[in-house]
C-alpha cells in the first residue's frame, strides 16, 4: 500500500468514526447500509473478481442472521459467539452449494444457485425454529466481551464499524494477493488459466466459499442490528438486490459495491413513502445502468479521472 | 375400494388433469423463453411481466377501453382479445428488442438477464401503481361457460379449463412445427448455430432475431390472455411464475424447443402429484427436480452438451 | 484513537440521557404530537390498507380538530411503506422514533410486521395502534403495555363465522390452509370454534404461500366430502380460490365456501356473481348505521373507494387517540394508555368499544352475508347484516389470554 491510500484509508476510518455526531444521519441506517455494503463486497469478490454470478447469496446473508438469532436469542449465546456461529454456518452452506455450483458455468451456474438457495427458503418456512412468516423477533444485542453495551446505537455502531472493515479489509487482501491474481486470470479466460496449471475449480471453490462466509457474517451483524432475521433475508429478492447493488456500484471495483449499497437503500429508504414508485426506480436504475453505465458509478467516475489525467497530460 | 396414500384412483386422475393444465401454461411460457433464449441467448427475465401485460390487454379492451374513448358500449370480446393482445404486446416486445436488447448482444448474456429484470419491475409497479394489487375480475366467455360432469371420477371439469389445455397445445405443437420443419423455421434454427454464417448467406440476422422475440413475447401475452379468466388479472400475476418457467426451461435444456414443451407439461404433472402428497412442497419440487438434472444432465434433458 | 471512542461513548450516553429527562417533563414532548401511518403501500395489502389507511388518518385529525392542533399543539400524520417486510418496517418504526420524535404507529399490516414493530415501541415506550395485522398472538404471548390492537383477531374472525356456520347444520370442515403463521392461526382458531360447537374437522391441506392455482386442493377438499371448506388464507390466494371454486362447481354445490377472511376490497374485486352467498366476518361495514354512512361516503369522495375495515379501525384508532391526548393532558405514553383503556370508544366507526389491560379493544363484530347480484342496489351495496355478534363474545375471553398484562 502506497502513501497515498494510505492515507486514504486513514480518512475513511476517521470520517466513518465521526458518523455517530452527525444529527442528520440516522445511525441504525448507516449500520443497514455498512452490513449491506459488506454484503455486496463479498458479493463482488465473486462477481466482479471470479466472473461468476450467484443468484442464490440470500441463502448465506439469511441462514447466518436466523442461526444467529436463534442462539442468542432461545439458547442465550453471548453476541460473539452467535455471530461466529452464524458465520461458520454459511461458509458450511456455501461450501455444500459452491462445491455444486462450481461444476457449471455462465446461465448454468446462476440457475444452479437460484435453486439450491430456493431449498433453503423453504427449509426456512418449514423449519420450526426459524418462527415461519413471523421470523425471529427480539433478538437481544448482548454485550460485547462482557464489557460494552450493544443496547447504545452508537456502541452498536461502532461494532459494525469495525466489523465492516475487517471484512472489507479481508476482500481487499483477498484481491490483491497472487490469489486474487488467479481470481482474475479465471475471470478473464478460465481454459488458459487451467492451461497454465491452475487447480481452477480449487480456486473457485474458495473464493465461493469466501464470499459466503463474508455475505453471512454481514448476515449475522444485521440481524442484530435490527434483532430480527425473517424470511426477507433469505428470499430471493435479496439475491437481486445485492447484484444491483454491485452493479449499480461498479462490479470488479472495491468501493464500488459500498457506493452502490448506499445508493439502494438509501433510494429505498427515501422513496418509501410513495409505494409503487420505489420499485418502478429500481427498475429503472437496472435498465439505465445496464444500457449505458456498464461500469458502474464508481467504475465511470474512476474512468473519468484517467480520460481527465491522460487529457491534461497529453 | 384400494386407497393409495389416502387417495382413491379417481382422484389421482382428477389431480392429474389439473396438473396437466398448469403443465400446459409452464409448456407455452417456457417455450417462449426458450425461442428467446436460443436466438437471443438472453434470459428474458420481464417474461412474467409481458404474461401479465397481455391478461391486462384483454382485461382493460373488455372493461377500459371503451370509457377511453368516450364510447361506453363498446368493448372488445375473449375472442378478437386472444389475437389482438398477443399482436399488441409482442409489437411492445419488438420495441424493447430494438431499442435496447439490441445493444447488449456482444456483452456476456448476464446483461440481458438484469436489463429484462429491471423491466419486469418498471411494468409491474407501474401497473401496481395504476391498478393496485387485489387485481380484476375477467369473465370466462359465455360460450365456455359451465363444465363438464366425469362422473366416472366425481369430477366436473370446467370447459374452459379443457379449452385452455388445447389451445395451448395446439400452439406449442404449431410452434414446434414451424420451427423444425418449415425453411424459416431452419433458418432460425440456423441462427442459434452461427448467425455469422447465415448473415453471409444473405439471411438478415438481426430481422431474425427481432421477429423470434417478438414470437416469443406474444407467447407469453396468449398465455396471458388464456389465464385472464381462471385467475385473477393482477400486476404480481407474472413475477411468481416467472422463476419456476425458467426452471422448467433450464431443466429441459435451454433453448430446446421441444425440451420445453415436454418438461413444462411434465413438470405441471409432477407439482399436481406433489399438491396431493405433500402440499407445502409444492412450489419447491421444481428446484429440486432442477438442482438433480444440473448435476447428471448438464446440458437439460433435451439439450445438448456444447 | 482509542481515547476519543470512550469520549464518544460518554458524550453519547449523555445526550441520550437529557434527550429522557426532556421527553419526561413537558406535555407534549417536542411540542409536536406525530402519528405514523406504517403500512403496506406497494406490496399485497395496499388494497385493504395502503393509501387507504393514510387517508384515514388524515381524516381522523381532521375530524378531530380543524385547526390540526391538540392541546395547542401541533400534530402531524406521517406515513411510509412497509413493503410487507418486517426488516423494513422495523427500521423505520426505528428512525421514527428515534429521529423524528414520532409518538404512536398506527395500522400496521400483517403479523410479522406488527410484532416487529411493537417490540422496537415497547423497547422506546411509544405507542402502537395495529388496526391491519390479525393474529391472536398480538394481544396474548407478544402482548406489550403500549399497544392497542385495534379492529378485529382470527379469534373474531372464527367465533363470527365459524360457529355461525356451524349451528346452522354444516359439521364437517375441511381447511385451505396458506401455510404461513396468518393461515396456521387462523386454521388453529376456526378449528377449536367447530370443536367446541360439535363440529368436526375432517382434513386440511396447507398451500404454499402465495399461490396461484388452488384447483389441486379443492379437489382434494371436494373429495373428502366435507360440508364446508374453510378458506383460512388472505388477499389474492382466497380470490383465486373462491374464483376457481366457482369454476369447478363447487359454489352452489352442497358444499359450502367459507371464507375466514375477507374484505369488503376482495368482494369489489372479484365480483358479486362469482361471491354471492358466502358467510363472513367483518368488523365494520360502511353501511351498517346513519354515522358509518356518513363518514364513509366522505372517505369515498375523496379516495373513489368505500373503507375496509381495517381502514376504517385506523381512522378510529388516530381519533381515540387523540381524544385520550386531550382527555389525559399529556402525550406521555403510559398516560394515555391509561386514558386510552378506561374510555369507551364511540366514533362513526366503533360504538360501545372498549379496550382490555391486554391491549385488545372489545367490540361489536357483523356477520355479513354477501348479496345476489340483482340485490344490489349501489355500487358497494354488498352485504346484508345476518348477525351482530356482541364484542364480549366475538373476542378471546380474558380468562384465556397468555398475556404478560393480565392479571389472574
Amino acid at each position: 500500500m502506497n502513501g497515498r491510500s494510505r492515507a486514504w484509508v486513514v480518512a475513511a476510518v476517521a470520517a466513518g468514526g465521526l458518523l455517530p455526531f452527525q444529527d442528520v444521519i440516522y445511525i441504525v441506517l448507516v449500520m443497514k447500509v455498512l452490513c449491506f455494503a459488506l454484503f455486496a463486497c463479498a458479493f463482488n469478490l465473486l462477481l466482479g473478481f471470479t466472473g461468476l454470478l450467484s443468484f442464490g447469496h440470500a441463502a448465506f446473508f439469511g441462514s447466518a442472521a436466523y442461526v444467529t438469532g436463534y442462539l442468542c436469542r432461545s439458547l442465550g449465546w453471548p453476541t460473539e459467539a452467535g455471530i461466529l456461529a452464524g458465520t461458520l454456518t454459511a461458509a458450511a452452506l456455501g461450501f455444500v452449494v459452491g462445491s455444486l455450483a462450481i461444476r457449471r458455468l455462465g446461465i448454468y451456474f446462476a440457475m444452479i444457485t437460484l435453486a439450491l438457495a430456493q431449498m433453503v427458503y423453504f427449509l426456512a418456512v418449514q423449519l420450526p425454529f426459524t418462527g415461519g412468516e413471523d421470523g425471529i423477533q427480539g433478538i437481544p444485542r448482548g454485550t460485547l466481551f462482557g464489557l460494552i453495551d450493544l443496547k447504545n446505537d452508537t456502541a452498536m455502531y461502532y461494532f459494525v464499524y469495525a466489523v465492516f472493515l475487517c471484512g472489507f479489509a479481508i476482500v481487499y487482501r483477498a484481491v490483491h494477493s497472487p490469489f486474487g491474481q488467479v481470481l482474475k486470470a479465471i475471470r478473464e479466460n478460465e481454459p488458459r488459466a487451467l492451461s497454465l496449471g491452475y487447480d481452477v475449480a480449487r480456486f473457485k471453490l474458495l473464493a465461493f466459499v469466501l464470499s459466503a462466509t463474508l455475505a453471512g457474517l454481514a448476515g449475522s451483524t444485521k440481524s442484530l442490528v435490527y434483532q430480527l432475521a425473517t424470511l426477507t433475508d433469505v428470499h430471493w429478492h435479496i439475491s437481486g438486490e445485492v447484484v444491483l447493488m454491485t452493479l449499480l456500484g461498479g462490479m470488479g471495483t472495491m468501493l464500488g459495491p459500498v457506493v452502490g449499497a448506499l445508493t439502494v437503500v438509501g433510494l429505498q429508504n427515501y422513496l418509501s413513502g410513495i409505494g409503487s414508485w420505489s420499485t418502478i426506480a429500481t427498475g429503472a436504475i437496472f435498465v439505465v445502468c445496464v444500457l449505458a453505465f456498464r461500469r458502474g458509478i464508481v467504475g465511470e467516475l474512476g474512468a473519468a479521472a484517467r480520460r481527465l489525467i491522460r487529457t491534461n497530460n497529453g | 375400494m384400494f386407497e393409495l396414500l389416502g387417495i382413491t384412483p379417481q382422484g389421482l386422475v382428477a389431480q392429474l388433469l389439473v396438473g396437466l393444465i398448469n403443465g400446459s401454461f409452464y409448456a407455452m411460457l417456457s417455450l417462449g423463453l426458450a425461442i428467446i433464449f436460443g436466438l437471443l441467448n438472453i434470459i428474458n427475465f420481464s417474461h412474467g411481466a409481458q404474461y401479465m401485460l397481455g391478461a391486462f390487454a384483454a382485461w382493460i379492451g373488455a372493461t377500459q377501453l371503451g370509457a377511453w374513448i368516450g364510447n361506453p358500449e363498446f368493448s372488445i370480446g375473449y375472442w378478437p382479445a386472444l389475437v389482438l393482445s398477443p399482436l399488441l404486446i409482442g409489437a411492445s416486445g419488438i420495441v424493447i428488442e430494438r431499442t435496447m436488447l439490441r445493444r447488449l448482444y456482444h456483452l456476456d448474456p448476464l446483461y440481458g438477464l438484469l436489463l429484462t429484470f429491471g423491466l419486469a419491475l418498471v411494468i409491474e409497479g407501474m401497473f401496481r401503481h395504476w391498478y393496485g394489487i387485489s387485481g380484476e375480475n375477467y369473465e370466462v366467455p359465455e360460450s365456455l361457460t359451465g363444465a363438464f360432469r366425469l362422473e366416472g371420477i366425481g369430477l366436473a371439469l370446467p370447459k374452459y379449463r379443457l379449452w385452455v389445455v388445447a389451445a395451448s397445445l395446439a400452439v406449442c405443437f404449431a410452434s414446434w412445427v414451424f420451427i423444425e420443419r418449415t425453411k424459416l423455421g431452419a433458418y432460425l434454427r440456423a441462427g442459434t448455430e452461427n448467425p455469422a454464417l447465415l448473415q453471409a448467406f444473405g439471411v438478415n440476422v438481426p430481422l431474425l432475431i427481432t421477429a423470434a422475440y417478438g414470437y416469443g413475447v406474444a407467447l407469453a401475452a396468449f398465455a396471458g390472455v388464456l389465464a385472464a379468466p381462471i385467475f385473477q388479472v393482477s400486476p404480481l400475476m407474472g413475477s411468481n411464475l416467472i422463476i419456476v418457467v425458467f426452471a422448467v426451461v433450464v431443466i429441459g435444456g435451454m433453448g430446446s424447443i421441444m425440451g420445453s414443451i415436454v418438461t413444462g407439461i411434465g413438470l405441471g404433472l409432477i407439482e399436481g402429484l406433489t399438491k396431493v402428497f405433500y402440499a407445502q412442497a409444492s412450489d419447491v419440487v421444481v428446484f429440486v427436480i432442477m438442482a438433480i438434472v444440473l448435476l447428471l444432465r448438464p446440458a437439460g434433458l433435451f439439450g445438448r452438451e456444447t | 484513537m482509542k481515547k476519543k471512542l470512550v469520549s464518544a461513548m460518554i458524550m453519547a450516553a449523555f445526550a441520550a440521557g437529557a434527550f429522557e429527562a426532556a421527553a419526561q417533563s413537558g406535555k407534549i414532548s417536542d411540542d409536536v404530537v406525530r402519528i405514523g401511518v406504517l403500512t403496506d403501500l406497494s406490496s399485497i395489502y395496499s388494497d385493504l390498507s395502503g393509501p387507504g389507511s393514510v387517508l384515514a388518518g388524515k381524516m381522523a385529525l381532521e375530524d378531530f380538530a380543524k385547526d390540526a392542533k391538540v392541546l395547542g399543539k401541533k400534530v402531524e400524520i406521517l406515513s411510509a411503506d412497509t413493503q410487507n417486510k418486517p426488516d423494513i418496517a422495523a427500521n423505520r418504526a426505528r428512525e421514527w422514533y428515534d429521529k423524528d420524535h414520532v409518538d404512536a404507529i398506527a395500522d400496521l399490516p400483517a403479523t410479522n410486521v406488527a410484532l416487529a414493530v411493537m417490540e422496537v415501541a415497547e423497547q422506546k415506550n411509544r405507542i402502537t395502534l395495529v388496526s391491519t395485522a390479525a393474529s391472536l398472538p398480538i394481544t396474548n404471548a407478544k402482548c406489550t403495555a403500549t399497544n392497542v390492537h385495534w379492529m378485529y383477531d382470527t379469534h373474531a374472525l372464527s367465533v363470527g363465522t365459524a360457529k355461525a356456520v356451524v349451528k346452522s347444520g354444516k359439521k364437517n370442515w375441511f381447511f385451505i390452509t396458506a401455510d404461513y403463521a396468518f393461515g396456521h392461526a387462523l386454521e388453529r382458531d376456526a378449528s377449536a370454534v367447530v370443536t367446541e360447537n360439535g363440529g368436526t374437522v375432517v382434513g386440511s391441506v396447507r398451500h404454499p404461500f402465495p399461490g396461484s392455482d388452488f384447483s389441486s386442493f379443492l379437489l382434494k377438499a371436494q373429495a373428502s366430502k366435507a360440508d364446508v371448506i374453510a378458506l383460512s388464507n388472505a388477499g389474492n390466494d382466497t380470490i383465486n380460490s373462491v374464483k376457481q371454486a366457482a369454476e369447478f362447481g363447487i359454489m352452489g354445490s352442497k358444499q359450502t365456501i367459507v371464507p375466514l377472511l375477507m374484505f369488503i376490497s376482495d368482494i369489489h374485486s372479484m365480483g358479486l356473481k362469482t361471491a354471492q352467498g358466502m358467510l363472513l366476518t367483518e368488523g365494520f361495514y360502511w353501511n351498517q348505521n346513519e354515522r358509518s354512512r356518513a363518514w364513509s361516503q366522505r372517505f369515498f369522495l375523496r379516495h373513489k373507494k368505500m373503507p375496509t375495515m381495517v381502514q376504517a379501525g385506523v381512522y378510529s384508532a388516530v381519533l381515540n387517540y387523540l381524544k385520550a391526548i386531550k382527555a389525559a393532558g399529556t402525550d406521555e405514553p403510559g398516560a394515555v394508555m391509561k386514558q386510552l383503556k378506561s374510555m369507551t370508544i364511540d366514533d362513526a366507526v366503533i360504538q360501545k368499544g372498549k379496550i382490555r389491560e391486554d391491549g385488545r379493544l372489545v367490540h361489536d363484530m357483523l356477520l355479513l352475508e354477501v348479496k345476489k347480484p340483482q340485490d344490489s342496489k349501489s355500487p358497494w351495496d354488498y352485504y346484508n347484516i345476518k348477525a351482530v355478534i356482541p364484542g364480549d363474545q366475538a373476542f378471546q375471553p380474558l380468562s384465556k389470554s397468555t398475556c404478560k398484562l393480565v392479571k389472574k
